[in-house]
């Protein structure tokens, strides 16, 4: 049963590429010098038309005549426009089509020249939705620099991608926790790669008068003992707690390394970090907990834990203990494209590009590592 | 293919008399038109019915897998409070999710169903001018929204309106109700006028012939006699949907897994609770198959409220 559907799955997405990427291309490569013959067929036979109509009207000027020139004019007029219209939607939606992965000159069916020599072929990423975003971005820049070669990324979870990994239905399984701290993933088939660094920071609301807080007041806040914030030195105002799943990872490492594996109290639960952050913005003494990239000081403000602030610097040298790996896991070692591209995600120029950009933290700077067990060395 | 093949045997018998009737090209142009027709419609209808057993078998099997293969107990399952599937022993209480889903479905019925059954009169039987040319578009239009949205606007206006008015986070089982009866009226109120239009113009007559006045014959007549059963169905096919709603009410209800104190405290559904983790579980852990269980929990209460409808519509066919 499960053979079938993963068997249909795959066969699914392979007739799903064939048609989008090189089924579309090939069809309106043929079809589009095909409709520019057509409209210009229409045209001559247009004006022949309304030539011989308007001979007719000279040599019999009888009114019969006038009327069927009258229609013929009018009908091929008319039949002109629309297959001009039509050209310009075809070749708009050609272009748009066919723009993404065709070096310029493609619709004339010119071969692509490709700036690079890549790995070739085509593989799937899915997983984490927290990483979801760097990989994308990264491997448009990597299809545009190594024409010939698809990379597909997906979501899905980082349930999603360890447990697709394992199976072989994706390439590469992006996860936000170690394979290891998963139940039902046999981690010792998969390689793990670690691409970037993602810390999390307790977020707050502006209103709460608080900056900092040490590791124990975190730990009482978000176990419950804590109800307001007037306890720790803020405004009196009412904790309220704004968690996430029970399955999630960023919850996984908030727990791990800021409440030192407590488990928090029951709150409001949302997974997206776009809602836990609108949450928290507009509920009054609210806590939650963020990545830095979306710590942005105005609408949530990030607390420092023990004097150390939620800084990319402080979780390179780990001062500031709540980070973790985003993970890249493959089936075994890595080969052709799932390597080349694994490889690419490490080099300087992802590292320090578009990793800092998104408000992760490259991994090439860290100056600690740290191991499943949570353990830093 | 079991359920279309005593079709297709039916069909060659049927042919086979045919043939004594007509000329033999006659005959075989007419089977082919007949035979392509049937099959055509037999293997849609058959395909149909094999996805849907599909589906029930894929989620029965993975459903049953938690009390089966994970040692999950049913008791546990239905009435344990403690929801902690990644902890050591792992904890399968999911009743938070069902009291949840129960009384965000009841709720908005509650509030749903007076209005939309009170539009639905007001539509047919006291201003069917208005009703064509105003509540008919609102309606439609109230169905065409999609359900993001709905969720969309909940936690931007309602969120906010409940913790100013109320105190608290806002996020809240009223929340979640409020939120699925502006989402369930359009389609209680449809059904309701579908039912009141049902009822004979003949016993409206008579009951005003009688000296009824307008209200009484409204009251009597149409709600308690004649169009009760419709008035129900419709009411059940309102809470089948808002049981099954799952984005909007996981955007405004809080999703925290305890029981609730209050209505305005926040609670969770079974629908949430699946879409929240579902992702991040690995297939074939107790935690996914605990969300699938609470998968089949759903269908079965569909079937439930499937069930009614049917027997209600018996009863008032009687």
């Amino acid at each position: 049963m499960r053979y079938w559907v993963t068997w249909l799955e795959e066969s699914d997405r392979q007739i799903l590429y064939l048609i989008n990427r090189r089924l579309k291309c090939s069809v309106l490569d043929w079809l589009m010098p095909t409709i520019t013959h057509l409209g210009g067929a229409v045209f001559t036979i247009g004006l022949f038309i309304k030539c011989l109509a308007s001979l007719l009207q000279i040599r019999e000027k009888l009114h019969a005549e006038f009327v069927l020139r009258n229609r013929l004019g009018g009908s091929t007029l008319y039949l002109i426009k629309k297959a001009f219209i039509f050209i310009a939607i075809l070749t708009t939606f050609a272009v748009s089509g066919c723009g993404g992965n065709e070096a310029p000159g493609g619709a004339e069916g010119t071969a692509p020249n490709q700036p690079e020599q890549g790995a070739g072929g085509s593989i799937l990423i899915s997983g984490s939705t927290a990483l979801q975003p760097l990989v994308e971005q990264a491997a448009d820049v990597y299809m545009s620099s190594h024409a010939g070669s698809t990379i597909q990324v997906q979501g899905g979870g980082s349930g999603t991608g360890l447990s697709q990994v394992a199976e072989g239905t994706v390439q590469i399984g992006n996860s936000d926790i170690f394979a290891e701290e998963k139940e039902g993933i046999d981690a010792s088939q998969l390689v793990d790669h670690k691409v970037a660094v993602v810390g999390i920071a307790a977020a707050v609301n502006p209103n709460v008068g608080v900056d900092n807080l040490t590791s124990q007041q975190l730990i009482d806040i978000f176990t419950g003992k804590i109800t307001n914030w007037k306890d720790v030195g803020g405004d009196d105002v009412k904790v309220t707690l704004v968690n996430r799943p029970k399955s999630s990872g960023t919850r996984a490492t908030f727990i791990q390394f800021g409440l030192k594996g407590q488990e928090e109290a029951e709150g409001v639960t949302q997974d997206s970090s776009g809602t836990v952050r609108k949450i928290i913005n507009e509920t009054p003494g609210a806590i939650g907990y963020l990545a830095f990239s979306y710590i942005d000081g105005q609408t949530v403000k990030g607390i420092s834990l023990d004097g150390e602030a939620p800084t990319a610097e402080n979780v390179t040298n780990n001062k500031y203990p709540i980070w973790a790996y985003e993970h890249m896991y493959t089936k075994g070692e890595p080969t052709g494209l799932t390597k080349d591209f694994i490889d690419f995600m490490m080099t300087e120029e992802i590292q320090q590009g578009i990793v800092s950009q998104l408000g992760y933290i490259p991994v090439t700077s860290m100056k600690v590592q740290r191991d499943a067990a949570g353990n830093v060395k | 293919m079991s359920i279309s093949f005593p079709y297709l045997l039916h069909l060659g018998d049927s042919e086979g008399r045919d043939h004594t009737l007509s000329s033999p090209t006659k005959q075989q142009d007419s089977w082919w038109k007949e035979g392509v027709g049937k099959v055509l419609t037999t293997v849609s209808a058959s395909i149909l019915i094999l996805t849907t057993l599909a589906i029930i078998y894929f989620i029965a099997s993975k459903g049953l897998a938690t009390f089966f293969s994970n040692g999950v107990s049913l008791v546990e399952f239905l009435i344990g409070t403690e929801w902690n599937p990644e902890g050591a022993p792992g904890q399968f209480g999911a009743f938070p999710f069902i009291l949840g889903s129960f009384i965000v479905t009841v709720g908005s019925a509650l509030l749903a169903a007076p209005l939309g059954i009170g539009t639905a009169i007001f539509m047919t039987e006291i201003s069917p001018r208005i009703g064509q040319k105003v509540m008919q578009p609102v309606i439609e239009l109230l169905v065409g929204i999609p359900s993001v949205v709905y969720g969309f606007i909940g936690l931007s206006v309602l969120i906010p309106f409940l913790r100013n008015s109320f105190g608290g986070v806002g996020f809240s089982l009223l929340a979640g109700i409020l939120v699925l009866t502006v989402m369930i009226l359009p389609t209680i109120t449809s059904l309701s006028v579908d039912a009141v239009k049902r009822v004979p113009r003949d016993l409206k007559e008579a009951s005003l012939a009688l000296g009824a006045t307008r209200w009484q014959t409204i009251w009597n007549i149409i709600v308690l006699r004649s169009s009760l059963p419709g008035l129900l169905m419709a009411i059940i096919l309102g809470m089948a949907r808002a049981f099954g709603e799952a984005l909007a009410v996981q955007m405004v209800i809080g999703n925290t897994t305890a029981i609730p104190k209050s209505l305005l405290s926040p609670s969770n559904t079974l629908t949430s609770g699946i879409t929240l983790n579902m992702g991040n579980t690995i297939p074939g852990s107790a935690y996914n198959n605990a969300l699938w269980s609470m998968g089949l929990l759903l269908l079965i209460m569909t079937l439930i409220f499937i069930l009614l409808i049917r027997w209600i519509s018996k009863r008032g066919q009687a």
